[in-house]
């Protein structure tokens, strides 16, 4: 379990996490979700201990991460920056964290075996790709058999097997009742992964809850509309601040009002419906809507040079 | 949250040990450094060739004085130092030495690896010290079969002229352990360097600095700054440790070296306050 309760993290003048709040709970695999830029890295660092935040607290089943003795035997982590030596190799990397922790050495060998990187135990990790590295740093996440997870990123560089390796592993690890909290940036993962989400965006959590929760709470539900007098509708609802546009069949899709509204006032307008379906949009889609404003980098609109002139 | 009790929650999480103790925690830090510094390849070549190196030179420097020994006039033969000579080569072992303690700590912030160390003992001085320990019991051992070594093949050359000294006269024994601890203490000061600087370039100039160039830069100064300064710098205080023949401008042996571990801990301390208070 861990809890953060209203932490902050400055770097100069760069609030890189902004008063953030939330709960990874056990058994449950917590989707951390958010643009680059969002505070998810600074967020985990401050989690083991690495960065101290600038005020609030991080907590680890109650306790301070700095607090704890052989940590990798409660909370195991992937941090998205490499923390090998190139010049070990990855069995005598995993030694030695084994050693740091009092973990027996025979589990060193164990978990190579679950990555999948025994063949490469005895070659150094500095000529890794970056599948086989972060396949190393899965490993060392798991070395002490912690009841606490933490992933940023995981599939990053990892070919479509080990995607969806890295799924299997998660839900079973899950299943086992641990606590773990995955971040990435991109939502179709996490659709596949979380239980639940948590939606960061410039450090502060926009959204959270369950992948439906977070897609219900954008505004980019849409419904489809069917109706008699469709010009008649479109005007109507556009008077209500929706969005209408036209289907090629002639319906309409509607946003900006939900289905409930749609047919109080067609109903109060005297219009005939046939059909009233609200849809949700794609979760990728609820994530660009609700991370719009708090995305750090904007691609800027495409102008064409001289078209002022 | 009232909690605080560390709940298990994998199933084979029900059987673990008790909390550690702080020496519990030391003991595996030092072990993993341990297994650290035996798995990267350098480090091995790095201490041979002090090893080496001293030796080597030592015996260069032992061959060069025995064939001026004839051209000395009594004055000069009362100061001749034949132990000082042969650990001649501990001047260059000293370099290696100190490189090799800042890169203990500089290569784990260039690789990323200190990310991996303190996240795994997040009592962060406890990692300074068992880096200290580990790395400190090899350089003495290192240290001792280096000035050992350097000493016997060089009193070997000595003796071709009946001139050289034993472990049994006063103050040998004294001057060759103390070559090993001086190199010891050199490693020391590298480590504390590194882990205030974190940068291997940054660092190392400030170990070549202080060791090499601030006394080159004061041999500039007026003779009485010479004599009164220049033996307070860490280098000349602890050098007088493996010094036989008393020496005017020099600290004696024990507080010479003395001042040169003062120094060394003041590094380590400064580095241990702020390994605590940055974020790594």
């Amino acid at each position: 379990m861990i809890e953060l309760t209203d932490v902050t993290k400055r770097y100069g003048s760069t609030v890189a996490v902004d008063h953030l709040s939330f709960e990874v709970r056990e058994g449950e695999v917590t989707g951390f979700l958010g643009p680059n830029g969002a505070g998810k890295s600074t967020t985990m660092r401050m989690i083991v201990g690495l960065d101290a935040p600038t005020s609030g607290q991080v907590t680890i089943d109650g306790h301070d991460y700095r607090d704890l003795r052989f940590p990798l035997r409660h909370v195991g982590a992937l941090l998205e920056a490499r923390a090998v030596h190139p010049g070990r190799t990855a069995r005598n990397h995993l030694l030695w964290l084994a050693d740091s922790n009092g973990i027996d050495r025979r589990r060193v060998d164990q978990v190579l075996d679950l990555v999948g990187l025994t063949e490469v135990a005895h070659r150094r990790s500095g000529g890794f790709s970056l599948g086989m590295g972060q396949r190393l740093g899965i490993a060392t996440a798991l070395l002490g058999d912690p009841a606490t997870l933490l992933l940023d990123e995981p599939v990053n560089g990892l070919d479509p097997e080990g995607i969806q390796w890295i799924r299997t592993l998660l839900r079973s690890l899950a299943a086992e009742g641990r606590s773990i909290l995955v971040s990435s940036h991109l939502m179709s993962e996490m659709a596949l992964t979380a239980d639940r989400l948590i939606v960061v965006g410039r450090g502060r959590v926009i959204a959270e809850g369950t992948v439906d929760d977070v897609v219900r709470s954008s505004s980019t539900g849409h419904v489809r509309v069917a109706a008699a007098q469709p010009t008649a509708l479109s005007a109507l609802l556009r008077d209500r601040d929706a969005q209408v546009a036209s289907e090629p069949d002639g319906a309409l899709t509607v946003t900006g009002i939900d289905a409930r509204d749609i047919g109080i006032a067609a109903a109060a307008a005297g219009l005939t419906l046939y059909e009233l379906s609200p849809g949700s949009a794609p979760l990728e889609e609820a994530f660009m809507e609700l991370t719009r404003d708090a995305a750090e980098y904007h691609a800027g609109a495409i102008t064409t040079q001289g078209a002022a002139a | 949250m009232t909690a605080t009790q560390i709940t298990p929650t994998a199933d084979t999480a029900t059987t673990r040990p008790p909390t550690p103790t702080d020496a519990r925690v030391f003991r595996a830090a030092a072990r993993a450094e341990w297994t650290k510094m035996r798995t990267v390849r350098s480090t091995m070549w790095t201490l041979l060739a002090a090893v080496g190196l001293s030796i080597g030179f030592g015996a260069l420097v032992s061959v060069t004085q025995v064939n001026s020994w004839d051209q000395l006039d009594p004055a000069e033969r009362l100061r001749f130092d034949p132990t000082s000579f042969s650990l001649s080569g501990l001047f260059l072992a000293q370099m290696a030495i100190g490189v090799l303690g800042v890169l203990l700590i500089s290569s784990e912030y260039a690789t990323g690896q200190i990310r991996a160390t303190l996240g795994a003992t997040p009592q962060r001085r406890t990692v300074l010290a068992a880096k200290l320990a580990t790395f400190g019991s090899v350089v003495l051992a290192v240290g001792l079969i280096t000035s050992f070594s350097a000493f016997g093949i060089g009193q070997a050359i000595f003796s071709a002229k009946g001139i050289g000294a034993s472990l049994g006269d006063p103050g040998v024994l004294r001057a060759v352990t103390g070559g090993a601890l001086y190199l010891a203490a050199v490693g020391a000061l590298g480590l504390g360097l590194g882990t205030i600087i974190r940068r291997t370039a940054g660092a190392i100039a400030a170990l070549v600095g202080v060791l090499l160039i601030i006394p080159l830069v004061a041999s500039f100064l007026p003779a009485s700054w010479n004599q009164n300064v220049t033996k307070w710098f860490p280098a000349q205080a602890g050098m007088s440790v493996f010094r036989v023949a008393p020496d005017a401008t020099s600290l004696s042996p024990w507080t010479g070296f003395t001042v040169l571990v003062a120094y060394a801990t003041l590094s380590l301390v400064v580095g241990g306050f702020l390994l605590v208070r940055r974020d790594a």
